[in-house]
């Protein structure tokens, strides 16, 4: 049994409102050292897989079919 | 034989009703009911994919949804080059269904934005507002939270090329300004149609302005317009 997690984000050139309000909001608590937020979804699959790149595969298919929509959001898959 | 209206009602849809009495009672037309297990479109000339939060719009608006077993049906209808309307979580379906290009985005100010605003009309090019004017404005209700149109720069250009773009947000008099598009869409776009033109999506809410109780009857122009040329009875 393998576990995917996959990273969901908007993708570099959208702007994310609710990582704008969290930047906000940790400048208001005097973090002024956070240079930017980005919020994104995080998901883990586990996937009954032969073998690790099968998995992967399993997990890519599972994103670009319904866990991200590529129009405006990136994943990123890390198996274990 | 008069033509029918389908509406489509998902779980979680909450503006089926909405669209219901806004075509039985109002535009006095032959409506039905389809639930999302339907299969089954023969005898439907209009269909409706309604608002509301079909699946608690779990994951992002619409997605789930777009895996319903009348989705499949809902394909090989827009194929065949009938009509579909999808109004507000109904546009959202569309877009994560391919049925329409692009994506929505959280609004921009991350509100729920429940209030009536101004669209315009953009083209006449489709039958949905081919009886409208360019130019024309109509005052209807919005309610949503995901509203915010997303598409890439190459996306809008084909959308501008093929005049794909059916409204934009505006103001009383018509013009597009920063508080007019109050959800951050991109171009200020409120709905746009397919290349072929027999879809559109549109997050305004024309069946929700069909009456003066409801503070306007804007919806009503461009639904009889929609029936004049589909020949909707």
């Amino acid at each position: 049994m393998y576990k995917a997690k996959v990273y969901i984000t908007l993708r570099k050139s959208i702007l994310d409102p609710k990582g704008k309000a969290a930047y906000q909001a940790l400048q208001n608590l005097g973090l002024t050292e956070v240079k930017d937020v980005r919020i994104g979804k995080f998901i883990e699959i586990n996937i009954d897989a032969d073998s690790e790149e099968k998995a992967f595969e399993l997990a890519e298919t599972a994103c670009t079919k319904l866990l991200a929509n590529e129009v405006m959001e990136d994943f990123r898959i890390e198996i274990e | 034989m008069s033509k029918k209206i389908g509406v489509i009602v998902f779980p979680g849809s909450n503006c089926d009703h909405d669209a219901y009495h806004a075509m039985k009672h109002v535009m006095n037309a032959e409506t039905k009911f389809l639930w999302h297990k339907d299969t089954d479109l023969s005898g439907i000339d209009l269909l409706i994919v309604p608002g509301g939060f079909s699946y608690g719009d779990y994951l992002r608006s619409g997605a789930i949804a777009r895996f319903s077993p009348i989705m499949n049906a809902v394909q090989k209808y827009v194929k065949q080059g009938s009509p579909v309307l999808g109004i507000c979580n109904g546009f959202q379906i569309l877009l994560e269904a391919n049925l329409l290009p692009g994506a929505m985005l959280h609004n921009e100010k991350l509100r729920f934005v429940c209030k009536n605003v101004h669209i315009r009309v953009e083209s006449t090019r489709s039958p949905f507002t081919a009886g409208l004017k360019t130019g024309q404005v109509l005052n209807v209700p919005v309610s949503h939270g995901e509203g915010n149109y997303f598409i890439d720069d190459e996306g809008l250009k084909k959308l501008e090329d093929h005049d794909q773009i059916a409204f934009r947000y505006c103001n009383e008099q018509g013009e597009i300004t920063e508080e007019s598009n109050f959800n951050g869409s991109v171009s200020a776009i409120a709905g746009i149609t397919n290349e072929a033109g027999n879809v559109l999506g549109m997050m305004p809410h024309p069946e929700r302005a069909m009456e003066d109780i409801l503070g306007s009857t804007d919806g009503i122009p461009f639904f009889q317009s929609m029936f004049n040329e589909l020949e909707i009875a």
